[in-house]
């Protein structure tokens, strides 16, 4: 069967390649500290297969961690090198000479993730699933990425052939320490939890509502989980807290709330929390990066408007349709 | 309380715009430690988590492809392409993106999306191309807008549509959550019924926005111009 782990195999691979590019590039400014930097995130996705499997022990990886996280915390540690590309003359008339034929291994990542997502639980051998169901969509994604390289590859002939590292590399390094802050936040949010911080939030929350007011209760859980989606940068995380608190001893067994309605509406409250927060770095911090922006909170202020319109749209449809009249 | 000093410290921080990932793992520590854990305990929990949560950087896969072609210039053919269509925007062209990522997330192809395969190499160079149809050069500040805008429809065409598509995660995460703990038996399904009009609330409000950005990119290219270029750039639109 093909887990995922195969796939973290793949892109642990695919930082150590990179790593070694810039280990190999004598003109890099930070050569051994950055090369060191994408070389230890390749050997931990390898390696955390066994971390996964309990084979070794967990702390060994989280040394590794803080080993990154110091390489990744300075200029003067981790920069970008400079990559020979193509100029945007010499793309004009590549993009010419190609046309929509560029199109095509682009649109194969979606065609075939969707693909592979849609027949994951169908496909077995002898039995057994081919590709493991529970992560398809992870799996699907690899797969479409592999399979669009070889198109592209045949179908465009680049040269050098290994075009697609150097340019992989490229924008990787553009994004720099904004590649693992997503997982360092998941990792936050595992100690914020263990440490008790949800409870001690759900605590204050639950104290400040005034009591029998049923819009304020809904207001409360509302603004609750946006805010503590805030800062957890998940609405997950926030979820059993804030029902612990409030949506299910007011919401539900003091108002009689639908709890379909109240528990739907009331997550969808929270990503409104998850639009505005930096925490949430991987909608709201990795694509500014990705797309080489200057503001690196310029996502985030696209969204605020409609993330505070849509927590009133949210307290309306709870309040309107969840509730006996 | 005091572990609430943990979440003080990230504030603080990003504040400050410190490195997140030393505000981040610093924050972590200081609250671990309040929490009563031990270092050893702090230590296989960076390990754990680190090894759990590497699917949120399987986009990593898609940039040797995405890298390639846009070396071969997919960003600039996207752009030639769009700007033989008379009558599309960025607003538009973006609002269409908000429709479709909408539509393909209720139906849970949540991977058909994302800024790394979708808006860098697709969504973004075409509304950049649509307003360069109309401006001609655009400066640095009136591009960082579109970009925003451009992963911002991403975000909320996918946060507020997943939900109607029943196996997602926040959905299971509900039923799981509350059957365990209330002893509810609640159906997936009628959860995923509750998302719709939140859904339609997301397409009323982001869609009006985004129509509504084409009028700010028209403001943003007047100021940056002295009266008389300004003109000169009008009279180049259709």
């Amino acid at each position: 069967m093909i887990t995922s782990e195969a796939l973290f195999w793949l892109i642990g691979l695919l930082f150590l390649a990179f790593a070694t590019l810039i280990a190999a590039d004598a003109k890099h400014p930070k050569r051994w500290t950055s090369a060191a930097f994408w070389g230890l995130i390749g050997f931990s996705f390898i390696y955390g297969t066994w971390v996964q499997a309990k084979q070794v022990p967990a702390w060994t990886l989280g040394a590794m961690v803080l080993a990154m996280v110091v390489l990744g915390s300075s200029r003067k540690l981790l920069t970008a090198g400079v990559v020979p590309t193509t100029s945007v003359p010499q793309r004009e008339a590549s993009a010419k000479q190609f046309g929509n034929k560029l199109f095509i291994p682009a649109l194969c990542i979606p065609v075939v993730a969707v693909l592979v997502t849609l027949l994951a639980p169908v496909v077995k051998i002898g039995g057994t699933p081919l590709i493991d169901p529970t992560s398809g969509t992870l799996i699907g994604l690899g797969l479409g990425a592999v399979v669009a390289l070889l198109v592209g590859l045949g179908l465009l002939k680049p040269k050098p052939s290994a075009a697609p590292l150097f340019e992989g590399r490229r924008i990787l390094e553009t994004i720099g320490w904004a590649a693992i802050l997503p997982q360092m936040l998941s990792i936050l949010g595992i100690l914020f939890t263990q440490a008790g911080v949800g409870t001690a939030v759900g605590k204050v929350m639950g104290a400040i509502v005034p009591d029998g007011v049923l819009i304020f209760a809904v207001i409360a859980y509302c603004v609750g989980m946006a805010l503590f989606t805030v800062l957890m940068g998940n609405a997950f995380a926030a979820f059993p807290i804030m029902t612990a608190a409030i949506g299910w001893p007011l919401l539900i067994l003091v108002f009689h709330g639908n709890p379909a309605t109240v528990f739907a509406v009331g997550m969808l409250a929270g990503f409104c929390g998850t639009l505005t927060t930096p925490m949430a770095a991987n909608f709201n911090l990795v694509p500014p990066a990705l797309l080489e922006m200057k503001n690196r909170y310029g996502v985030i202020r696209a969204q605020l408007p409609t993330a505070g319109c849509m927590l009133v749209a949210n307290i309306a449809i709870m309040f309107f349709f969840g509730f006996p009249k | 309380m005091l572990v609430l000093i943990g979440v003080a410290l990230v504030i603080i921080g990003f504040a400050l715009r410190m490195n997140p990932l030393l505000v981040v793992t610093i924050a972590g520590i200081v609250t671990a430690l309040i929490g009563g854990l031990t270092p050893l305990e702090i230590l296989n929990s960076f390990g754990s988590g680190f090894a759990s949560s590497r699917s949120v950087t399987t986009f990593v896969i898609v940039l040797p492809i995405i890298g390639l072609i846009e070396r071969l210039g997919l960003q600039q053919q996207a752009k030639r392409l769009i700007s033989k269509l008379a009558g599309l925007t960025a607003g538009r062209i973006l609002a269409g993106y908000l429709v479709a990522r909408q539509a393909t997330a209720a139906l849970g192809l949540l991977n058909v999306g994302g800024t790394p395969q979708m808006v860098r190499p697709l969504i973004y160079p075409m509304a950049e191309g649509a307003a360069e149809a109309k401006y001609g050069e655009l400066d640095e500040k009136i591009k960082d807008r579109i970009k925003g805008h451009a992963a911002a429809a991403d975000n909320v065409g996918a946060f507020f549509a997943e939900d109607i598509f029943v196996a997602v995660g926040s959905i299971l995460l509900i039923t799981s959550f509350v059957d365990s703990a209330y002893h509810l038996q609640l159906q997936p399904l009628e959860l995923a019924l509750w998302a719709i009009p939140s859904a339609i609330a997301a397409f009323l409000i982001h869609g009006f926005r985004l129509l509504r950005l084409d009028g700010q990119l028209n403001r943003m290219v007047a100021a940056s111009r002295p009266a008389g270029a300004a003109a000169q750039a009008g009279g180049v639109q259709p």
